[in-house]
């Protein structure tokens, strides 16, 4: 009950959290709906013709009735850039497409304070906003000759800044002086004034705090602009990362991927035969293998480390059995997929149990392997770039683990879309391999 | 001694929840060498049963199969068997299918080429030769089974609903194909349909089949397989004979359909 409690309240929580982004979401879907509105109206503009394929009714589970629209591809491939281009303020985007950045110059506004006595003073703060890349000191400002005296303050940009603006007046704190006004308008402590450049605070204590207007902007260290990840892509192609190049660290983690699922593949093909042509062998290892199967490859990294250490062996055996299970599923569910009367054709035409095997069994089951080994590099590939996070000296997984504990989130993107990359291009290449060496794939 | 026996052949299915069908019941037929036999019958009277008994796929509770004089104990090149669609290897090309028999028998290049391009004329797919047999028609598809079946010249064709899947013009004209190959190649062939007019045009026999338990209920010898070789079945459909055999026909396993949706309702 405790437990579901405290469930509850995590739920509350995300929902919470969920909440405050669904505005976002349903902005997204406007804007594709707004831009298929914008493309149906040029093309019925371009080509006024009927167009009969809008007459086609989707057929669920047809996949052939609805194809993909390049358009509508790259559309949003270039929103999700202009985005990311606009809210880090990018060189490579002209400057009116960018959302407001964080307030960066000089300006400076007036505080007022009261005596004892009653009479009132203003004094002139003036605040240095700094560009993160180049620190500056407090400006230098003359002091003044009245009750209250002018201050400075330098602040980079996203930060903010406490000042205790009334030590250096004639009348201080101490003297029971309080600031009763920021640029013309009256504040108690606890309040604040909004200003056009940002923020000023009373804190409880008496204390200004200034805070320059952070804009939509993303701070780099949350997100850097395009340009900044691609120069650390050059950067760490040219001098490497962590004494190791960018090939080297991606050879390894596809050297790892390779040798396991080849590894895994040799064993789990045989066992997957064996499971499909013998009920022992299938009694055998189905317990195993149908246990083996739910468990995420993530979930044995511990064990492995544990048993092999971190080193390429312990990889290599996780990879290897990642890949095993559903290769050997893969390579069963071939044999026993095999049409009876394939079967039956083979053998009525003379054929030994040996040559059915040979030129109906394996070459039937080929595409059920090819879907296998497509899910298991797939598989392979997320696994090793888990491993990697967690333990590992090279490594696609290994530099954007290490580059995220020095807070280089460039270098964090980078190797991001690097995996992303390969991964697709893992994918790219099974379905090539697929088409030329199973074209009969799916046209039994 | 030539010539096909089927000799008392009974067939019981035990179930795994201890239930038993009995698809077969002292079935017997005799076929001379040479001969045509179509067999008819509702579905699940055992048709495909008696054909997998005489290919060696099943081994029966009772009786026997007998070819050339020799008892039949698992399946055997000397029994060709044509399946309904999709028992072709789609991963080999029109050639390989057709030469998969002499292949599997070892026989050299030269000859196997002959055969397969002979073959390939008679079935009329010359030049869909190196085509992947998911590229042709249903109708070209079966004809590449007919011709894979004849190259390794066996005795006996079982032919189990070879064009069931066809459309009706593919269909007549796939009918006359396998009219023409009869006669010229001399095999003897057993032809299961649910086609009332295909097992007449294609029967010189005529078998019809009653199920639960599976067994003969009556048999045609038929003159509409010799009058249709090389001729238009549909001037053979015209035949006075064939409307009146196939009304008799018609209302008989009218008769037995219904009598099995009786006796379901009851039970
Ligand atoms: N392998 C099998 N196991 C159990 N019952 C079977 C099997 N094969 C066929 N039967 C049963 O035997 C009967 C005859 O089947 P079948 O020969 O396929 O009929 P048909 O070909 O005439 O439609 C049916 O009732 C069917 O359910
Ligand atoms: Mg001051």
């Amino acid at each position: 009950m405790d437990l579901l409690g405290k469930l509850g309240g995590e739920l509350v929580g995300v929902l919470g959290t969920l909440w405050t982004i669904f505005p976002f979401l349903v902005g997204y879907v406007l804007v594709i709906l707004g831009t298929l509105a914008i493309w149906r109206g040029v093309r019925r503009f371009l080509r006024p013709k009927h167009d009969f394929g809008s007459l086609k009714t989707v057929t669920f589970g047809d996949e052939s009735s609805v194809t993909s629209n390049t358009a509508a591809s790259v559309i949003s491939i270039a929103l999700i850039f202009l985005a990311w281009g606009a809210f880090t303020g990018s060189r490579l985007l002209p400057g009116f497409l960018h959302v407001p950045g964080p307030f960066v110059g000089q300006t400076e506004f007036t505080y007022a304070i009261k005596t004892p006595d009653g009479t009132t003073a203003d004094a002139t703060v003036t605040v240095l906003v700094y560009p993160a890349g180049a620190p500056a000191d407090d400006p230098a400002v003359e002091a003044g000759t009245g009750i209250a005296r002018n201050d400075s303050v330098a602040i980079q940009e996203y930060r903010s800044s406490l000042l205790r603006a009334q030590d250096n007046d004639q009348v201080t704190k101490d003297d029971g002086a309080e600031i009763v006004g920021v640029d013309g308008k009256a504040i108690a402590p606890g309040d604040s004034v909004r200003l056009g450049w940002g923020r000023v605070a009373l804190t409880p204590k008496g204390t200004l705090n200034i805070e320059p207007s952070k804009g939509w902007q993303m701070e780099p260290i949350w997100l850097p602009a395009p340009e900044a990840v691609w120069a650390r892509f050059i950067e760490i192609s040219k001098e490497g990362y962590r004494n190791s190049t960018l090939a080297e660290h991606l050879g390894y983690s596809l050297f790892r991927v390779i040798v396991g699922f080849v590894l895994g593949a040799i064993i789990g093909i045989p066992l997957g035969y064996a499971m499909g042509l013998s009920d022992w062998f299938r009694g055998w290892f189905d317990p195993i293998v149908e246990f083996m199967r739910p468990v995420p490859p993530l979930a044995l990294i511990p064990l492995v480390i544990i048993w092999a250490g971190i080193g390429e062996t312990g990889k290599i055996i996780l990879l290897f059995l990642a890949a095993l299970w559903i290769m050997a599923i893969g390579a069963r569910s071939g044999v026993s997929g095999v049409r009876i009367s394939k079967v039956h054709a083979a053998y009525s035409l003379g054929a030994s149990k040996w040559q059915i095997m040979r030129h109906v069994i394996i070459p039937n089951s080929l595409p059920e392997i090819f879907t296998a080994a497509r899910v298991a590099m797939g598989v392979c590939w997320g696994t090793v770039v888990a491993a990697e996070l967690v333990a590992a000296e090279k490594g696609a997984g290994m530099m954007i683990m290490v580059a995220s504990k020095f807070q280089s989130t460039d270098i964090v993107l980078m190797g991001i879309i690097l995996i992303g990359l390969i991964g697709f291009g893992i994918d790219l290449l099974m379905r090539w391999a697929e088409r030329v060496l199973v074209p009969w794939k799916g046209k039994g | 001694m030539t010539g096909l026996t089927i000799d008392h052949l009974s067939m019981r299915f035990d179930l795994p929840n201890g239930q038993a069908v009995q698809a077969l019941k002292d079935v017997s037929l005799d076929l001379k060498a040479g001969e045509l036999m179509s067999v008819l019958g509702p579905s699940g009277c055992g048709k495909t049963t008696l054909l997998n008994i005489v290919a060696g796929f099943l081994a029966p509770t009772d009786g026997k199969v007998i070819l050339n004089g020799k008892t039949v104990r698992g399946p055997g090149a000397e029994r060709g068997m044509v399946f309904q669609q999709g028992a072709l290897f789609e991963w080999m090309s029109v050639r390989e299918n057709v030469g998969f028999g002499p292949s599997m028998k070892g026989m050299n290049k030269a000859k196997k080429k002959e055969i397969v391009d002979h073959l390939l004329d008679v079935v009329g797919l010359r030049d869909f030769k190196e085509k992947a047999v998911y590229e042709l028609s249903g109708g070209m598809q079966q004809r590449v089974a007919l011709a894979r079946c004849l190259a390794n010249d066996p005795d006996v064709i079982l032919m189990d609903e070879p064009l069931g899947a066809l459309d009706a013009l593919t269909r007549e004209k796939m009918q006359g194909l396998v009219l023409k190959l009869w006669k010229e190649t001399g095999k003897t062939i057993i032809l299961i349909t649910h086609s009332v007019e295909e097992a007449l045009l294609l029967g010189e026999r005529l078998v019809v089949m009653a199920p639960r338990p599976g067994r003969i209920h009556r048999e045609y010898n038929l003159p509409f397989a010799e009058m249709g070789v090389n001729k238009d079945l549909r001037e053979v459909k015209k035949h006075p004979d064939f409307a009146k055999t196939r009304e008799e026909i018609l209302s008989m396993i009218w008769d037995m359909e219904e009598e099995i949706m009786g006796r379901t309702e009851k039970a």
